[in-house]
């Protein structure tokens, strides 16, 4: 039986890099990915969770963050084509009509 | 050290090394076939927890369908490595790396701190480990939860409609 610490310690590292990599990233594409690396971590606490209270709450959560996640990405990746169509490039240092 | 401590210990770092290669990568294709590689760890993991169903839906779902589609359109926009411009101006100031760090071990303490109140209430008389079969997993699906369900399907419409509308090529 593994402790539901180590998994949630695991979740959180695994948080942290993709904060890391979503700011450090320069593709658009990488930094979409380190959005569903952040996700993966979530999911990975709920189930903890789940298990470690013996409820099935989290699991749900799990499932519809999923579908969330599929959405998100369908959704995204035609914004990032568009991008990349009106661009040029996919490096987010060329997308900065809202920057100050 | 029992069996399934080895195992949790062998997945966790084949999912940290692969996120630290996410990281590492130049290269987009590099990063997603990493990122492929945790969700795969993530799915032993759910195995190991006992969600065989979230374990599977992890593989079909997330390594088989998103990361599938995400490789699509690297492919598609071939794109190449990443190149290195000035990186923000925050991400410059060598702030950030500290500033992850303390983030990532402050969730991690005070969840597992949190964590160790919920095991002791799990482990209260009376409270046995429910099995997380599946059966039970979709009866509370389609009884409790059916309004997020319906909710969810009505979401994978919009987010069709979307993905088509954005994606079409003006011809006018």
């Amino acid at each position: 039986m593994v402790p539901t610490q180590y998994y949630v310690i695991l979740s959180a590292i695994l948080f942290g890099l993709g904060v890391f990599a979503f700011i450090f990233k320069r593709n658009i594409i990488s930094i979409f990915m380190s959005i569903e690396l952040m996700l993966n971590a979530v999911n990975l606490a709920f189930v903890a969770f789940s298990q470690a209270k013996g409820q099935l709450d989290g699991q749900i959560f799990v499932l519809f963050v999923i579908v969330v996640a599929a959405a998100e990405a369908a959704v995204g990746l035609g914004i990032i084509i568009l991008i990349a169509r009106n661009r040029q490039s996919l490096n987010v240092e060329r997308v900065d009509l809202l920057k100050l | 050290m029992s069996l399934s401590l080895i195992l949790f210990f062998l997945l966790a770092t084949l999912a940290v090394i692969g996120a630290v290669s996410l990281i590492l990568q130049r290269h987009p294709i590099h990063s997603a076939l990493s990122l492929i590689v945790v969700m795969v760890a993530l799915a032993g993991l759910y195995l190991l927890l006992g969600a065989e169903f979230v374990a599977a839906v992890q593989i079909i779902v997330y390594g088989g369908a998103i990361m599938v589609l995400f490789v699509f359109v690297i492919m598609l926009l071939n794109a190449a490595a990443e190149e290195r411009t000035d990186i923000s101006k925050i991400a410059n100031s060598g702030l950030i790396l500290p500033l992850v760090a303390v983030l990532t071990a402050f969730l991690g303490v005070t969840i597992a701190r949190g964590t160790e109140f919920m095991q002791a209430a799990a482990r209260a008389p009376g409270q046995g480990l429910v099995l997380a079969d599946t059966r039970a997993l979709s009866h509370m699906l389609f009884t409790d939860f059916v309004y997020p369900f319906e909710l969810t399907s009505f979401l994978i419409l919009v987010a069709i409609l979307g993905a088509v509308v954005l994606a079409q090529r003006e011809n006018q």
